[in-house]
């Protein structure tokens, strides 16, 4: 795959983040009953670093979360092989919070109906919110994101490829061609 | 999304000799994803909607097949017991035309136990459907192997380098044959102890160590795994007395002040206490004997999952 273009640098990703984490607080007029939940994988360190944006901002800290949705897929049956499981980890219960879902990237939506399946069964949050670093469009689902970095008009044959300090050693967004 | 380069290579589960070590870890790693699921307000989830497992226990058993069940429930396959008595087995048929009649039901799983060792293969080798092997005559018990693994890690936090020593009829035992393939297979150090009747001739070839007493394989172990004592074959017993039987190889907890600190104490169950476990020992703070259960679930559920999804391609 060729790199087309890259669509942010550290810099531009943690300025994006901070927005990110403001407009978290303000929807939410506060961190009452606010927790975090990244999914799984790279939405777990983004999720991470908007829980740090909102502490600095705030001076408390927020409640943050793991979610994983490999077992809600709804190509669990078709694609082989079984992708890995891991645990989901929430640190309280999630009745009557406000859970804000991260992920990196929002494209087609079924990750986040996956995630939406996967986080009723732990309880009836009062509201959930989804805050993702790129929209990249061509959804299949009806889904929206409350929260973006960045919204990127895509073909369908590019692909978004976030790396994380955490997770690929540097912070940075490319789009690519197939 | 993305998917992980894992999996295992065969449809089946027929038993841990045929596993990789990189096979029984991606299974053992799986189950830990899969121990939180038991632990929520809903104990479900979708991974197996619409799939059908068919639980074929020609044998008794309750605390397999019953663990089977509940982890088929906990993914939400559609679950068929069928057991031997009351069947058309007993009526005379043989054991492919039973699996033949239910394969027309369309099972995606059929979970056996089975008093021959290899029926699992041979339903395997004929049928479309994924056949997990719970247990054939004193072959193999794949899922007990992998769920002692998951406590001993849970625990310990390894199995490579760790002494375990597994204790009692060793002979008729499937949970050892599989124990000793997976143990070995992930460089642990396995010692087994007996009387001399119920150590089957040759089994050093299998990479183990022999002791004859309950001391010596009590010494510097890590893990001790006690066997249950099959009190129904009574009249063949392979020792003078049961009584004679505790004197000898019952665990006791002044034995086992010779193993090493932390040591693990695991029975795969029904326990016959005062017969090769002193209750002192199955209550104490040594015993793991109720995390085996817990865990027997999750494990399962990590086998019957990556079973479960679509087949790779025969590589």
């Amino acid at each position: 795959m060729n790199v087309k273009k890259r669509l942010m640098d550290g810099a531009r990703m943690s300025r994006a983040m901070r927005r990110m984490a403001i407009e978290i607080v303000e929807k939410n007029r506060g961190l009452d009953d606010l927790m975090i939940v990244g999914i799984r994988s790279r939405g777990v360190p983004i999720g991470e670093r908007l829980a740090k944006e909102i502490e600095k901002i705030e001076g408390r800290p927020v409640p943050f979360g793991v979610l994983d949705i490999t077992l809600y897929r709804d190509d669990l049956t078709t694609i082989a092989p079984q992708p890995v499981v891991k645990p989901t980890k929430l640190p309280e219960p999630i009745d009557d919070k406000v859970v804000v879902l991260v992920d990196d990237v929002l494209y087609t939506g079924r990750t986040v109906r996956a995630a939406l399946d996967a986080l009723i069964d732990f309880g009836r949050p009062r509201r959930v919110m989804l805050a993702v670093l790129i929209d990249r469009g061509h959804r299949e689902l009806p889904i929206h994101a409350d929260v973006i970095g960045k919204t990127v008009p895509t073909d369908a044959d590019e692909v978004i490829k976030v790396k994380l300090e955490e997770t690929d050693g540097e912070d940075e967004v490319l789009i690519m061609e197939k | 999304m993305r998917t992980q380069q894992s999996a295992l290579r065969s449809k089946d589960l027929l038993g841990i000799e045929p596993l990789t070590p990189e096979e029984i870890a991606l299974i053992l790693d799986t189950a830990e994803g899969f121990k939180e699921v038991s632990e929520r307000p809903v104990k479900k989830v979708p991974a197996l909607r619409g799939q059908l497992v068919i639980n074929l226990f020609m044998e008794p058993s309750t605390r397999t097949r019953v663990s089977f069940e509940i982890a088929e429930k906990r993914l939400s396959a559609d679950t068929l017991n069928f057991s031997a008595s009351g069947s058309a087995v007993e009526k005379g048929e043989t054991l492919i035309d039973t699996a033949e009649n239910l394969m027309a039901m369309h099972p995606d799983m059929i979970v056996i136990r089975h008093k021959h060792p290899g029926a699992p293969k041979m339903l395997a080798e004929r049928l479309p459907a994924s056949v997990i092997n719970a247990g054939d005559g004193a072959h193999e018990h794949p899922t007990q192997a992998l769920l002692d693994a998951f406590t001993i890690r849970e625990r310990l936090g390894r199995l490579e380098g760790l002494n375990v020593s597994i204790v009692g009829d060793i002979a008729h035992s499937r949970v050892v044959r599989s124990n000793i393939h997976l143990l070995t297979k992930m460089k642990a150090n396995v010692t087994v102890a007996g009387p001399p009747t119920l150590i089957p001739a040759g089994i050093e070839g299998m990479g183990v160590r022999v002791v004859h007493s309950l001391d010596e394989a009590v010494e510097g172990a890590d893990v001790v795994m006690m066997l249950r004592i099959q009190l129904e074959r009574q009249g063949k017993l392979s020792f003078p007395s049961l009584r004679e039987y505790y004197n000898t190889f019952g665990l006791t907890p002044e034995r086992l002040r010779r193993a090493k600190e932390g040591v693990i104490v695991m029975h795969p169950g029904p326990m016959n206490r005062g017969v090769e476990i002193a209750s002192d020992v199955a209550d104490g703070p040594w015993s793991v004997i109720l995390d085996q259960v817990t865990n027997g679930v999750a494990v399962r559920m990590a086998v019957l999952y990556l079973l479960g999804g679509a087949h790779m391609a025969e590589a």
